[in-house]
């Protein structure tokens, strides 16, 4: 008790709280956030009937699909995780940061759509939409894992010694326990995106979700529901040790990541269907970007971020309300239970799968967005907090209930609770920018109609639009962060 | 009924006994005082006495447990939690009621933490801090009082100060203390605890030095 902590400025936390809340109320008045459809309570109700009464597809279907679901995680992570280790050994850099920054800021939906037309419906597209953009992670979270390591033992060895030999024998070993748990999560994010992949058409389970659910047919994508859920909820328990390495070179035998390569074709997507119309025609070029920012990029701009706001305060009121019923210290044994399966079932299930199935019973408009990114984002910080929660020693004395909660664990776990949710904004705003492809109409809306119609030169702005805003987006959140002194490691996708 | 009993009890700590034999009576209006070498058990010996009767006792840990980012109102206030509905309570954490304002104003002042009153304890010394965990204590307004070395962070003069203060707000008084001068000052009735055993028990003023100083072996001077 001799040290005393740093002046931490409580009321900095106050107001930033206090600015998203407003924010989020300013952006009420803008957000579509009605029930389109007619009876959603008897859809839901089907819905469940559907889940509890799943109907069978062969097993060869539903292996096939789990296969191709593993197959291309596996692949794209190992990628993914290769060419970022290869990025982060020169980290420093600050055009590797820069590089690094916008792959990981356009998000593997659109990595897909681009590869798409690259490598047709093949392999090597959705390996690619995966590793591309994981790269970007990758060099990110390995890189400042390597900065974070000791650097005495490096800086201990002879002079003459080589940089591969330095890495090897004194900051990857340091750096390698992180390491090993961070790729093997992200693995279960591989999983995630990988059927998520499906939703436009590569042979995962989101694709079998997509078209059962959109016909109605909710017994008949149970069993794909429930094959995607078991597979992430227990994907910590069969992939690890030498289960990785097997079933990454059993991945590669089922699905090799090959394509039918039109080099011609290629070529002039590149260097043709890209190039903005009126440059390849040679006329001015102004009246076409100023349709395009009217019509499209401003519009999908706000949405976005309107989307985004009122995502994160969902979040953040749903992280706050359910952590305690994970944390040992309320409830007893049951309801903790009870509450794990729930969080288990909300966090394992891709934001835009429960967007998706969101928007089949509540109709097109942002509150099935809304509920999606609340709930898979929520759960999330609610696991991470209850977590946190456990470790905290209250008194003998210390009160219980609602007054333990209000007065000793929420003030104590509201910093990191800060801290997460910042980290979550990235996330969130990347994934509502995608979650325009179900027809809200964020800049994904106008990205994927864009593809449709074959206006690449159209769909490549946006995209660099897009990713322009998630950079900005977490260049803001770090400056918040920092301000609040939150300086907290937490990688979590 | 303030009293405590304890008879033929053994204390364990995670499966390890580490009082035996004890034969304890505390009357209500006794001010007791534990003496002891650190690691005695006298922690443990107030939290057996402790949990005889929950609702009437005034606790004050060795260890504060106040909550880092609330301010000192606010961890003062939480001596009363169990008093007052749980919407008066959230009412307080967002905007003091003026009532609760003055009373808990009067204690800091008292506590010599007046001009801290809105500070957050993290940014507090570990003295104000223990004064703040003492201010708790006797926030709960029970009639006994128990402490687990409440002033060894606390300048001796003011600690004497607060240590009256506690004996004339409390009916029942037992504290663990280092302090031999203020367990002999506050307290009439002194046990002395080595070797996992009682080793005395006895009215203050008919103790000698030559009874406690076996209490610390390892106290060289």
């Amino acid at each position: 008790m001799t040290t005393r902590p740093l002046p931490r400025d409580t009321g900095a936390m106050r107001r930033t709280i206090a600015l998203f809340v407003l924010l989020a109320l300013l952006c009420l008045p803008w957000a579509d956030i009605a029930i389109h459809t007619l009876a959603p309570g008897r859809e839901l109700g089907r819905l469940a009937q559907g889940l509890l009464w799943p109907q069978w597809p062969t097993t060869r279907t539903l292996g096939e699909a789990i296969a191709a679901t593993l197959a291309f995680a596996f692949q794209g992570v190992a990628l993914g995780a290769v060419a970022g280790f290869g990025l982060a050994l020169i980290y420093r850099r600050r055009a590797v940061r820069w590089l690094a920054a916008s792959l990981r800021a356009v998000h593997e939906l659109f990595w897909a759509l681009l590869f798409i037309q690259l490598f047709g419906l093949s392999t090597l597209a959705g390996v690619l939409a995966i590793a591309v953009p994981y790269a970007g992670i990758f060099a990110k979270v390995y890189g400042e894992l390597f900065e974070e390591t000791d650097p005495a033992p490096r800086q201990a060895l002879p002079t003459n010694a080589s940089r591969l030999s330095s890495l090897m024998f004194t900051t990857l070993p340091q750096a390698w326990p992180n390491l090993a748990a961070y790729t093997r999560y992200r693995l279960e994010c591989g999983i995630r995106s990988s059927a998520v992949l499906g939703f436009i058409g590569l042979p995962t389970l989101g694709y079998h979700l997509e078209s059962l659910l959109r016909q109605g047919f909710y017994a008949e994508a149970a069993p794909f529901f429930y094959a995607l859920l078991i597979l992430i909820a227990t994907q910590h328990r069969w992939c690890r040790g030498w289960m990785i390495p097997a079933l990454l070179l059993a991945a590669l035998w089922w699905l090799p990541p090959v394509a039918p390569v039109n080099a011609s074709l290629i070529w002039q997507f590149l260097t043709y269907d890209i190039v903005p119309a009126p440059l390849r025609s040679g006329v001015d070029a102004w009246p076409w970007l100023a349709d395009l920012w009217q019509s499209q990029l401003w519009p999908g701009l706000v949405n976005t971020l309107v989307l985004a706001i009122l995502s994160l305060v969902v979040m953040g009121l749903l992280g706050v309300m359910l952590f305690p019923s994970v944390s040992r210290l309320f409830g007893n044994r049951w309801t903790r239970g009870l509450s794990h399966g729930v969080l288990v079932v909300l966090r394992s299930l891709p934001e835009y799968l429960l967007a998706f199935i969101a928007l089949i019973l509540l109709g097109p408009s942002m509150l099935p967005a809304i509920i999606a990114l609340g709930l898979h984002n929520g759960a999330i910080i609610a696991h991470l907090i209850g977590q946190y929660s456990n470790t905290l020693v209250l008194r003998d004395d210390a009160a219980r209930g609602v007054n333990r909660y209000f007065f000793e664990v929420l003030p104590r776990q509201f910093r990191l609770f800060l801290a997460f949710s910042l980290y979550r904004f990235e996330t969130v705003i990347r994934e509502t920018a995608i979650l325009g492809m179900l027809g809200i109409p964020t800049l994904g809306f106008f990205i994927d109609s864009a593809f449709a119609e074959f206006r690449f030169d159209r769909a490549v702005l946006l995209l660099v639009a897009s990713a322009i805003l998630n950079i900005g987006v977490d260049g803001f959140a770090r400056r918040i962060r920092r301000r609040l002194h939150l300086q907290q490691q937490v990688q979590v996708c | 009924m303030t009293g405590f009993r304890l008879q033929q009890a053994a204390l364990t700590v995670s499966g390890r006994t580490v009082l035996h034999d004890l034969d304890l009576n505390i009357r209500s209006g006794e001010r007791v005082a534990l003496l002891g070498e650190s690691g005695a058990g006298k922690t443990t010996l107030l939290r057996a006495l402790r949990e005889q009767q929950t609702s009437q006792v005034a606790w004050c840990p060795q260890q504060p447990g106040l909550v880092p980012v609330l301010s000192v109102f606010h961890n003062l206030y939480m001596g009363r939690l169990d008093h007052y509905a749980t919407a008066y309570n959230l009412l307080n954490l967002i905007r003091p009621a003026p009532a609760r304002r003055r009373e808990v104003t009067e204690l800091a002042n008292r506590l010599g933490l007046g001009d801290r009153l809105w500070a957050p304890v993290e940014q507090l010394s570990g003295g104000q801090q223990s004064r703040v965990n003492l201010g708790r204590a006797l926030y709960q307004q029970r009639p006994v009082f128990i402490g687990d070395e409440p002033v060894s962070a606390i300048d001796e003069r003011q600690g004497d100060d607060l240590l009256a203060l506690v004996c004339e707000q409390h009916e029942t008084v037992v504290l663990a203390l280092h302090n031999i001068d203020q367990a002999l000052t506050h307290c009439n009735r002194i046990i002395g605890i080595r070797d996992g055993r009682v080793a005395f028990d006895r009215p203050s003023d008919q103790l000698t030095s030559t009874d406690i100083k076996p209490l610390y072996p390892s106290d060289v001077s």
